[in-house]
């Protein structure tokens, strides 16, 4: 970046080189296209140039890396000092196999485990539920009590990994559990990591896993950030995840804006629940997705890492600066895996890594190549953990702190992310906030809309996917694909019925009740919820009690 | 207006407990830009509930999506309802399904599985060229 005297000379220059060159250039060889825009739908310039940034401030607008606004990164020395967390998602069929892969995960050098869960186990329903019929392990592990967590993490000490738990609506009730199973280890629960996903918001906007109407939702997490604040204090109570919001259709833009509105109305819940900001602004974490568009994709962490530090000290009043630090897992973009050419998603995935590492993400799932087909096999899991290695040790772009800063293309680009992300989330606000918008259907129309569009253009081919619309292959080569042992669900069910022979149920049934006064009160629910899965009361019999204190969601169906 | 004149009928379902519905709601919009009328049931059906309510929107077409893994289950259930209660209805299906399910899935009723990388202009076609044809 020039200094600012330089402007009108460079101004004055570029005009000369436009009429010039540029021009004549122009004439005999047409562009290849006559308007060129980002992933996301950005206008991108020819060529940017000191111009394009004109009234940026290095010291207010980037500053140094581990400070204010944290555009460069959260951390002073960043990959330098520690590299990120590489964290395979991961989790299939029944517990003890969950437990296989892991140690497997674990010995591969990875360094943190991440939990799928199954979807009944996602929307709070035992593994025996008519509704879980046909999807039982599926997507994930099957979790119904106490019993399979112990299963899941025996032999792994749990103060020696961070654990990842992709869990929304009922995610009090899994934290409770993997407390517990810390406590039978013997490990102290203020020495546990991990992060627990718990941001229902953009289940209701965008991945479908609700149990519970917005306002106890928004209770249940409040009463872990108040439990979390207290007692696990390195626990990332929730991880406000704008991954799905981007993977049902949203735009870079969209991504940014709408996952930290959702960041917006879960800090004024907080606040409203008599948390103070500094409290608790520090263990929220984000969760981004990695998409095509490489520079744009860069641009967008830094630029939702810029904007996040302003909200939080501008609207909030921070004053502990840890509180407007944006931290973020990445994962890559499993709607950019394509069916036809399987192993060209090596690549798609390579790219979109790299531009999360680029983006200063602390930590990284890369998918597998086979995602669009099916679950991926080990060997599909091994390709997308050595991609996370090559970079990390191998492509040099974490010897030195966001090193394309100050490209004055990407600088250009992170503003104006950062500028039509404040402008939708000021248009959010107007309307009563992040609940209230998705109440209304607005968030899930604005993401329709992108998600139409998008496949418009690939139909009308004015985007290219390799192998897809373009460069078809004439025979698909064909790859071993993963299956999930259908036996799981007899399995699951039939694990259920001992452990409902087997356990105290007078324990069980005076937990339950407990809970369900607990839920009817103001009284912080975390307690009592870790009480009920301690006598082994299941998952789907916490969650029916406050089903009936609480109600269910009905969704707005709207196309 | 003639039945044959009247314009096709799609239900759009999202069986089971998969909340992945861009793609269910994507070919809803398209296949509606393309003159056919469409119901989208939302998340979360039962097949039950999904053969009840094509039954009551007198559809020509069930279009299932699941990205879960529980079509083996979810898709031929769908079909056996249909054919206990009588309804002749074409049921096709998408989302995420291995090339040797689908063979299954066919066996089962479903007339055709659309997997990631479907032109919707392909469904649009094949719905035409099996209800009604010139619909």
């Amino acid at each position: 970046m020039s200094n600012r005297d330089d402007m009108p000379r460079i101004a004055q220059e570029k005009q000369a080189w436009e009429e010039g060159p540029l021009k004549k250039v122009l004439d005999r060889f047409p562009e290849r296209k006559g308007e060129f825009v980002t992933g996301s739908g950005l206008e991108v310039k020819r060529l940017y140039t000191p111009l394009d940034l004109e009234g940026l401030s290095y010291l207010d607008d980037l500053g140094f890396p581990g400070q204010h606004p944290f555009t460069r990164g959260v951390q002073p020395t960043m990959y330098r000092g520690r590299l990120w967390t590489m964290r395979q998602y991961a989790g299939f069929a029944s517990a003890e196999e969950s437990n296989r892969r892991y140690k497997y995960l674990l010995e591969q050098g990875q360094t943190g485990l991440s939990v799928a869960f199954d979807l009944p186990t996602q929307i709070g329903c035992d593994s025996d539920h008519p509704m879980a019929a046909g999807e039982v392990g599926k997507v994930g592990v099957a979790i119904d009590s106490l019993q399979d967590m112990e299963a899941l993490f025996d032999g792994i000490p749990l103060d020696k990994v961070s654990t990842s738990m992709t869990i929304n609506a009922p995610a009090a009730v899994l934290l409770a559990m993997y407390v517990v199973v810390a406590e039978k280890q013997g490990v102290d629960r203020r020495q546990l990591s991990g992060t627990i996903q718990n941001d229902i918001l953009k289940e209701y906007a965008a991945r479908g896993t609700y149990i519970f109407p917005p306002k106890p939702s928004m209770r249940l997490i409040t009463d872990t950030f108040a439990y979390c604040s207290e007692n696990i204090p390195h626990w990332n109570m929730i991880s406000i995840s704008g991954y799905h919001i981007r993977e049902a259709g949203a735009t870079a833009v969209q991504e940014v804006a709408f996952t930290l509105a959702n960041g917006i109305a879960y800090v004024e819940a907080a606040l409203d629940a008599g948390l103070e900001i500094d409290q608790f602004a520090p263990r929220l974490s984000f969760f981004f997705n990695s998409h095509l568009d490489f520079l744009e994709e860069i641009a967008k962490f830094r630029a939702a890492r810029r904007l996040w530090a302003r909200i939080v000290r501008e609207r909030f009043g921070a004053k502990n600066p840890r509180s407007a630090m944006l931290r973020f897992h990445t994962q890559t973009a499993g709607c950019t895996l394509t069916a036809q050419q399987p192993n060209n998603n090596v690549v798609r995935v390579a790219l979109q890594a790299l531009a999360a590492v680029l983006g200063g993400t602390q930590s990284l799932h890369t998918n597998s190549r086979d995602e669009a087909l099916s679950l991926p096999t080990e060997e599909s899991v091994q390709i997308a953990l050595r991609t996370q290695q090559i970079i990390a040790y191998e492509s040099g772009v974490c010897e030195t702190v966001d090193p394309l800063a100050g490209s004055y293309y990407l600088e250009a680009l992170t503003n104006r992310i950062e500028e039509k992300a404040r402008a939708y989330i000021e248009k959010i606000d107007a309307m009563g906030g992040a609940v209230e918008a998705i109440e209304r259907g607005y968030i899930q129309a604005e993401i329709q809309e992108s998600a139409y569009r998008y496949q418009k253009e690939i139909e009308e081919k004015k985007r290219i996917v390799v192998g897809v619309n373009a460069f078809q292959a004439e025979e698909e080569p064909s790859l071993d694909l993963l299956r999930v042992d259908p036996e799981v669900g007899r399995i699951q069910e039939e694990k259920l019925e001992r452990l409902r022979k087997e356990r105290d149920q007078a324990r069980v049934d005076d937990a339950l009740e407990k809970l369900e006064r607990t839920a009817r009160s103001d009284d912080n629910l975390m307690p009592a919820i870790i009480e009920a899965v301690r006598t082994y009361a299941t998952l789907g019999e916490v969650c029916d009690v406050l089903r009936k204190v609480f109600g269910e969601y009905k969704a707005l169906v709207n196309i | 207006m003639t039945k044959a004149e009247q314009p096709i009928r799609v239900l759009v379902a999202k069986p089971g407990l998969d909340g992945h519905d861009r793609g269910a709601k994507v070919i809803a919009r398209a296949l509606r830009d393309a003159g056919m009328e469409v119901i989208y049931t939302g998340l979360r059906q039962t097949p039950e509930q999904i053969v009840e309510a094509a039954l009551e929107e007198d559809v020509d077409v069930i279009g299932l999506s699941s990205l879960s893994g529980a079509h083996n289950y979810l898709f031929p259930k769908v079909a056996e309802l249909c054919r206990e209660k009588g309804l002749d209805v074409l049921i096709i299906g998408g989302g995420i399904i291995p090339p040797d399910d689908i063979e299954v899935l066919k066996q089962a009723g479903v007339a055709k599985v659309f997997t990631p990388g479907t032109q919707t202009s392909e469904v649009v076609e094949f719905i035409r060229s099996r209800v009604r044809s010139g619909g």
